[in-house]
């Protein structure tokens, strides 16, 4: 069974190109993801803040 | 249906309905074509499990191409009929299609350097597509060089119009010039000429791909509107005492 996930992970000798391939997808999109994620909360915290001070001022 | 969504609190409404289910959509889409990318599709009888790089390669470029056309339209939208959300929904997609443009050149070159013996050749649409990728950085240094969001928008509007001339290069240059890259082996008038059991996992893939980007688009207008109403608060709350006294 170790071999046959061996075998399957070699990708006939490719493997040295497939897996960053496939490493290279998931870090960029990943990491745009993640970054987009957090600027999104950011900007909804940010948001909240004003919005009381702004209350709070008036 | 657009102009409806044109209006910013009505967009936040829908988008945050929206949103959950797109995400989850997403995530079931790309986790089933990993699995018939990595696990189902068969080896090629040429190019062995190499073949593999092409479920996450053709889909980026697909996108790559898609987004800067979406960019494109949007950008005559806000030129033309001024409406709120084109640059900001332009503006949003930009480091999307950045993205899968650089996963595109990035995984074509695992893929060149196994095949074609070379990590980059100088051929019509290899060169073609890292222009897009330059244009798509122009257009995010535009957007962002100016303090004005609306300048930066404009500015950058018109760079993506002048650009788009790029995506018929792009997609006729396998046919315009003696390339090394393939030429097109889907999108072709005769139909695609690749097996179903190849052409369904690049087709689901595909579909995941541009989920990706729907969600992240919608992810990236809500924060734009988002910042663009902090901006304007700020700007309005600059307290009377703040003059300076004659």
């Amino acid at each position: 069974m170790i071999d046959d996930v061996g075998h399957y992970l070699a990708m006939g000798g490719y493997a040295a190109f497939v897996w960053p391939a496939y490493g290279v997808a998931l870090a960029v999109l990943g990491g745009l993801a993640w970054h987009s994620w957090r600027r999104y909360r950011a900007s909804f915290e940010a948001l909240e803040k004003l919005q009381r001070e702004f209350r709070t001022r008036r | 249906m657009i102009n409806w969504l044109a209006n910013p609190a009505r967009f936040m409404r829908f988008s945050a309905a929206v949103l959950p289910w797109c995400g989850g959509l997403t995530l079931a889409v790309v986790i089933l074509g990993l699995y018939l990318a990595l696990v189902v599709a068969p080896p090629d009888y040429q190019q062995g499990e190499s073949v593999r790089i092409m479920y996450i390669h053709v889909p980026a470029a697909w996108m790559a191409l898609g987004v800067y056309l979406f960019i494109a339209l949007a950008s005559s939208v806000a030129l033309v009929w001024r409406h709120p959300l084109a640059e900001i929904a332009a503006a949003a997609a930009a480091p999307i299609g950045a993205s899968f443009t650089f996963v595109c050149l990035a995984t074509g070159s695992l893929w060149g350097r196994p095949m074609w013996g070379a990590w980059w050749v100088w051929d019509a649409r290899l060169t073609s597509v890292l222009i897009l990728f330059f244009l798509y950085l122009g257009y995010i240094a535009l957007v962002n060089a100016f303090d004005e969001p609306s300048r930066g928008a404009r500015a950058a509007s018109v760079l993506a119009l002048v650009g788009v001339v790029n995506l018929p290069i792009i997609k006729f240059s396998v046919d315009w010039w003696n390339t090394l890259h393939q030429p097109a082996s889907v999108m072709r008038l005769g139909g695609p000429r690749i097996d179903p059991s190849m052409l369904v996992p690049l087709l689901v893939m595909a579909a995941g791909f541009a989920l990706l980007f729907l969600t992240w688009l919608l992810v990236g207008i809500r924060t734009a509107l988002n910042e663009r109403k902090a901006l304007a608060l700020r700007l309005n709350s600059v307290p009377a005492s703040g003059r300076v006294a004659p």
